[in-house]
């Protein structure tokens, strides 16, 4: 065990993969410069060369294909990049052909790629740079989208989606880069589509993705104090989604919250919570329910920022009406202490 | 217009977007301007210059680096800062912030975050125009980096067929983010491959306004003639880092060089045209005291925003849908 942040752990993967298997490189906007993409793509160049960690012109449709006809001729590519709404530009080539390329060759091509891609919050990042769109990948079939939220994990889940034959979806979260945990030595992967009980809890049990899941461990805390008992479950995989470990723990506490760190409208908490009235409907203690963000773009100015994004706060509240139970004084607690860990730029 | 009065003009409109800038630099470390700054400090001229070229009605999109053409355009540095600061006084209330400043009101009608993706919004800006015989033209800013994007070439291919009034104007300081454009570029320069489209092309390394104001109108008055669009290719060059309010020397990292960085420094837009102003025999009493007109206009537009009352909550869910 070594104590690693989020962005060495990914580091610290790409380079183990890299070493392991000549077959994978990285490329992207920005990769080679001298920020590296939050530092997760240091010394790669050093190591491999620049002909195996390359910085691209800004041009998402080309290289996301680029990627795909280099994966189903035997290379496996990890596209990164610093922002997930960028790749809304290459979404053509992930709806229309990476997703569908084995099955419309009838299982005679893969597509071993990887594409990175940085979840953004804070300071101002507004509606273009803080996007998640986990559930717009994760609605379609044929890839496979993660969401790790703890060095371990991302560590873990890289290693794992690099060498799955399967496209991979990663999306890490911009405030997690900064979180230090304990991570496993050696390659130690984190298996693809399992879910993770974060902590474990008889009264409620919480499905939160991403930051979200920061926010559920500080519920949990708060909602100990007054005697609930929350389980918090991390699915990590979003698709495919390890439903037997969700419906366990609800079984066992008969109350659901989904906290998702997206819009909830045709969202991932609807899934869950679908999912769950099917699996749990005779055992449900109340219906389950979702947290969010506000149904609007997002904004920029700090006081609408706070608005938007729901927090720990919001949590307790809504696992107060789910266990019909009083509203507890919250008024002593600071929600926002991970946000003067990040004032930009970018 | 005499030949003084357009120098004190561009002198002001130069001043206007430097000073402002210098502002955000001294306040940024106080952290309450929550909104990443893309700031234009060296680039001036081309927004000063292009935005007096075009005619007042002309719609404009830019790019999240659009501090320059939002102050040259609509002399609103009063909702500038209260836009910077995420006040309701802003022309978004404070939900655009740096990267999205526009107004619409003033033919700034866009500006976007995401590289080129407001070039074929220009597209249908021109197209507007032609249809209903207005006569105008629209400008799209957009940096170096957005030739990259398919989109761009996609979008002068339908303006060149269609022969839609849009000035392209690509603003070249040579970088995107660290990564300079030789490492970017398959075609052999600029001039080559935009060269091979039925439009006009100009390209200036100029950082006078004036210069720049000229090319911007004569470009005009052709595209109006045959009905070609225009290309403008205007080098320039940036300061400060791609994002933040630092003066960017990090030469030793080896994205941008020092020579080139005095090279640009030596003909400063703002300087040199302060220069040119004394030259035409504007007493340097006369200069000083439009700066400090420009300086406490300033300080008081930063001021006022400091103390301005943010939106209610209730912002949040207004004009999410007409
Ligand atoms: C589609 C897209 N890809 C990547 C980015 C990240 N990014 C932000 S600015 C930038 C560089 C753009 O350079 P340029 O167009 O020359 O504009 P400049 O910043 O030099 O004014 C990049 C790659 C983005 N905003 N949008
Ligand atoms: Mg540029």
């Amino acid at each position: 065990m070594s104590q690693l942040s989020y962005r060495e752990a990914v580091n610290g993967a790409l380079i183990q993969e890299m070493e392991r298997d000549d077959r994978v490189f990285v490329y992207g906007c920005d990769v080679a410069d001298h920020k590296r993409i939050y530092g997760s793509t240091t010394d790669l160049v050093e190591r491999f060369g620049p002909e195996r960690c390359f910085s691209t012109p800004i041009s998402e449709d080309a290289m996301t294909g680029m990627g795909l006809g280099a994966a189903i001729s035997g290379l496996r590519p990890i596209h990164v990049h610093i922002r997930v709404d960028f790749l809304l530009l290459a979404m053509n080539q992930l709806a229309n052909m990476i997703s569908t390329a084995r099955y419309m060759s009838g299982g005679d091509l893969s597509v071993p790629m990887v594409i990175r891609a940085v979840v953004g919050r804070g300071w101002g990042q507004s509606a273009q740079h803080s996007k998640s769109l986990h559930s717009v990948f994760a609605h379609l079939p044929g890839i496979r989208v993660v969401a790790p939220t703890t060095p371990n994990d991302v560590k873990g889940l890289m290693s794992a989606a690099i060498r799955d034959d399967n496209p991979v979806v990663m999306l890490e979260h911009r405030w997690l880069y900064d979180t230090v945990g304990e991570v496993d030595e050696g390659d130690a992967v984190v298996p693809l589509g399992k879910a993770r009980v974060v902590r474990a809890g008889t009264d409620l049990t919480i499905v939160a993705t991403s930051w979200m899941v920061v926010e559920a461990l500080r519920a949990a805390d708060l909602l100990a104090e007054r005697g609930v008992s929350v389980e918090v479950i991390d699915p990590r995989t979003l698709a495919p989604l390890d439903e037997e470990s969700i419906v366990a723990s609800v079984q066992k506490t008969r109350h659901c919250i989904v906290a998702d760190n997206d819009w909830s409208f045709c969202g991932f908490g609807a899934e869950v919570a679908a999912m769950v009235s099917e699996r749990c409907f005779g055992q449900l203690g109340a219906a389950v329910s979702r947290v969010g963000w506000a149904f609007v773009p997002c904004p920029t100015t700090r006081c609408l920022e706070n608005e938007f994004y729901p927090n720990a706060n919001d949590l307790v509240r809504a696992a107060e009406r789910s266990l019909g139970l009083d509203a507890m004084d919250l008024s002593g607690f600071d929600f926002y202490t991970y946000e003067n860990r990040f004032k930009g730029p970018f | 217009m005499t030949a003084r009065a357009q120098a004190l003009t561009l002198y002001e409109s130069l001043l206007l977007i430097r000073r402002a800038e210098e502002k955000i630099q001294a306040h940024y470390a106080e952290d309450d301007m929550k909104t990443p700054v893309h700031l234009y400090i060296g680039q001036e001229a081309v927004a000063a210059g292009v935005v007096n070229g075009l005619d007042p009605a002309d719609p404009i999109v830019g790019t999240y680096r659009s501090h320059g053409i939002y102050l040259a355009r609509t002399d609103d540095p009063e909702g500038f800062f209260a836009e910077l600061y995420g006040r309701v006084g802003g022309p978004a209330k404070g939900k655009a912030g740096s990267m999205h400043m526009a107004r619409p009101q003033d033919g700034l009608f866009l500006t976007s975050a995401v590289v080129a993706t407001t070039i074929p919004v220009a597209l249908g800006l021109a197209f507007t125009q032609q249809y209903r015989k207005t006569g105008r033209s629209v400008a799209a800013f957009f940096g170096d980096g957005a030739m990259d994007e398919g989109v761009f070439w996609e979008s002068l291919n339908f303006a060149c067929l269609k022969r839609l009034p849009v000035l392209f104007v690509c603003e070249d300081n040579g970088l995107a983010i660290h990564t300079p454009s030789v490492a970017r570029r398959g075609y052999k320069s600029v001039a080559d491959a935009v060269g091979g489209f039925d439009c006009h092309f100009v390209e200036s390394e100029s950082t006078d306004p004036a210069e720049i104001s000229d090319l911007t109108r004569d470009a005009l008055a052709r595209q109006r003639e045959d009905g070609r669009p225009v290309f403008m290719r205007l080098r320039c060059y940036r300061y400060v880092e791609h994002v933040g309010p630092r003066e960017d020397r990090d030469f030793h990292l080896g994205y941008r060089r020092e020579e080139e960085f005095e090279y640009w420094r030596a003909r400063d837009p703002v300087r040199c045209q302060r220069e040119r102003l004394i030259k035409l025999g504007v007493p340097e009493a006369e200069v000083a005291a439009l700066e400090t007109k420009i300086d406490e206009r300033l300080s008081r537009c930063v001021a006022e925003a400091q103390k301005a009352p943010f939106p209610e909550p209730e912002e949040l869910h207004r004009d999410v849908l007409a």
